[in-house]
């Protein structure tokens, strides 16, 4: 039983890393360019199928494929920054609107490029680290937990340490006051989608020889980044690493001793409690609402 | 007069039309007309500034109340398909309560959530929801005669018929009801919601109104396409056809009533019929996001701005026509 517990406490801090990777890239945008990036979860796709063509197809090695699909994830965000979000920067329903259709966009690439089932890809290492008999955390999944970890800490420190992030807090705090003080919005609003999908891109490369990597992935990792914000209150780093830390605990417990379709019921209704409880999230404030 | 003219050409127009199409076209003609009360039953709710996710679940829950009730309780079709509309304006009222604490995008995302634990409830419970295979073998409509049409509902071409005189009625309702006062004051609550309670309208009570009357009718548009197609499962009523839903609305524009039903029937007949004739059916999403896309950003208020503009220019062109005879 005490293994049982281990070994779920192990799965779930796997979770929680990718969760948070995905959903502190989605607050990013949203404070910065108060849009919500419906295409997140896609983007997290676009980063699995960088691994898929260059790790699977040509045999790169898989840490230069992973930061190669950071850096083509990155330039996808800042496509659209540039052709969506910048036009559409006085109508937040049109960014909306506008993600959506370029959600459909990557998912019709994915499945053109690559067929609509799902891909094999070799596993990167076999190597597991065996705690137990029965708690064990393959390599693999240390690799996630280890990049939420650096990744995170270093745009904590970007933000409050730089002047960039300085400048980047201060446009999601009051944009037309940091615009007044001579920071360049578009500057800011370019850095924050380079990061935000740059992280969704890390997420979806690095987990992507651990799950099924199918054109239509995206769905419920944006699903879930959606709860995780939510309940951290919309906007606040800090509130979506706690509330994914929190969701990836409570949704591999009840999936590992009851059934998946109840960890999301579950995990929903969680959502909706402190939704009650408490209208902007754990972490959030009223004046981004 | 040649108003009249236009309505009775339409109706012509629109009694005709089955009957140039293939019978795959046929069945996409009954979805559009449901969906087409679908989405002019959201932009009710949307006149109180609300925009909802969990409409397409609130449909859901009208089918699967039709269904259950024909099934286990032996209910007359068409008293069903009421009573699907009154269980789904129920469970609104009832989701209003956790809901209208929130506004702007945590409502949003709160009724997404709610409407996503309705679904992952009859996905769960196989008693008496059928589980994820959903429920099989729901009663048909029962063919009846007026005289001279025999309804046969295997043809989609009856069913047609049917439907749309359903939803022409819902839709004359729900026109009726946003021009009577209590519309004016949907209107209200939301560009003036501070004004609004300050004259002593219960802004709640109105929130929860157009809630449930617009959940009522999105109830009816489910139980005709659950009576349609005869099989409903929790899939059929997921995110997918909630973000086609909106993107009808939105780039039809919600300005006017006819906006986003203009939206539904132009996206639908270029997604299902145009690009399918094309032969890009792998493509479809593509070019379906892409038009998404061009349509928000070329367009921001809407199809019907275009309409707005066409009419205006008639009206200014026959302005003047008018002024020397005056």
């Amino acid at each position: 039983m005490l293994d049982l517990l281990a070994q779920t406490g192990l799965n779930a801090v796997y979770a929680a890393s990718y969760i948070s990777l995905v959903a502190v890239g989605l607050v990013l945008i949203f404070g910065v360019m108060g849009v919500i990036n419906f295409a997140h979860g896609e983007l997290f796709m676009a980063g699995a199928y960088a691994i898929v063509a260059l790790y699977a197809g040509l045999n790169v090695p898989f840490f230069l494929a992973v930061a190669v699909g950071l850096l083509f994830v990155g330039c996808l965000g800042l496509l659209m920054e540039r052709a969506l979000f910048r036009p559409l920067k006085d109508n937040p329903l049109g960014g909306l609107v506008a993600s959506i259709g370029f959600l459909m966009i990557l998912q019709a690439l994915a499945v053109m490029g690559f067929g609509v089932r799902m891909v094999h890809i070799p596993p990167v290492t076999q190597e597991v680290i065996a705690f137990s008999d029965k708690v064990r955390l393959p390599v693999a999944r240390l690799y996630v937990i280890i990049a939420a970890i650096v990744l995170l800490s270093a745009l904590w420190y970007f933000l409050k340490r730089t002047r960039f992030g300085w400048a980047l807090r201060a446009s999601a705090q009051d944009p037309e006051a940091a615009a007044l003080q001579g920071i360049s919005i578009t500057q800011t609003a370019r850095i924050a989608m380079f990061i935000g999908a740059g992280l969704a891109g890390i997420a979806g490369a690095l987990t992507a020889p651990l799950v099924s990597v199918n054109p239509h992935m995206g769905h419920s990792v944006i699903v879930t980044a959606f709860i995780v914000i939510i309940v951290g209150g919309v906007g606040s780093l800090e509130g979506a690493i706690v509330a994914s830390v929190a969701y990836a605990l409570v949704h591999t417990f009840v999936t590992t001793f009851w059934d998946g379709v109840l960890a999301d019921i579950v995990g929903l209704s969680l959502m909706l409690v402190v939704l009650i409880v408490k209208p902007t999230g754990l972490f959030g404030s009223a004046d981004r609402a | 007069m040649p108003k009249f003219l236009i309505w009775v050409a339409v109706l012509a127009a629109l009694i005709a039309l089955p009957h140039g199409l293939s019978f795959s076209q046929q069945e996409i003609l009954v979805f559009l007309t449901i969906n087409v009360l679908l989405v002019a039953s959201y932009r009710l709710l949307t006149l109180t500034g609300e925009w909802s996710l969990a409409h397409v679940v609130i449909m859901g829950v009208g089918a699967y109340s039709s269904a259950l009730l024909t099934k286990k309780l032996g209910v007359y079709v068409p008293v069903s398909m009421l009573l699907g509309g009154v269980v789904a304006a129920l469970i609104a009222v009832l989701l209003s309560f956790p809901l209208f604490r929130m506004k702007g995008f945590y409502f949003l995302i709160g009724s997404f959530a709610a409407g996503e634990i309705i679904r992952l409830l009859w996905k769960r419970f196989r008693d008496p929801f059928g589980g994820a295979k959903g429920i099989k073998g729901i009663d048909p409509m029962p063919d009846f005669s007026i005289g001279f049409y025999q309804f046969d509902f295997f043809e989609p071409t009856s069913y047609y018929y049917f439907a749309g005189v359903i939803v022409a009625f819902c839709l004359w309702i729900l026109w009726r009801i946003e021009k009577s006062p209590v519309g004016l004051t949907f209107h209200a609550v939301h560009w003036q919601d501070k004004l609004a309670q300050a004259s002593g309208v219960n802004v709640r009570a109105y929130r929860t109104l157009a809630f449930a009357i617009a959940s009522g009718f999105a109830g009816i548009s489910g139980a005709l396409l659950a009576h349609y197609v005869g099989t409903i499962n929790p899939n059929a009523f997921d995110i997918d056809l909630m973000v086609f839903v909106l993107t009808w609305a939105i780039v039809g524009g919600t300005a006017t009533f006819y906006g986003p039903i203009l939206g539904c029937v132009v996206l639908t007949v270029l997604n299902e019929i145009v690009l399918r004739e094309l032969g890009l059916e792998q493509m479809r999403p593509l070019v379906y996001g892409a038009i998404m896309i061009l349509s928000i950003l070329f367009l921001p208020n809407g199809l019907e701005s275009i309409v707005q503009k066409l009419t205006k220019r008639r009206a200014a062109k026959s302005a003047p026509e008018r002024s020397p005879a005056e």
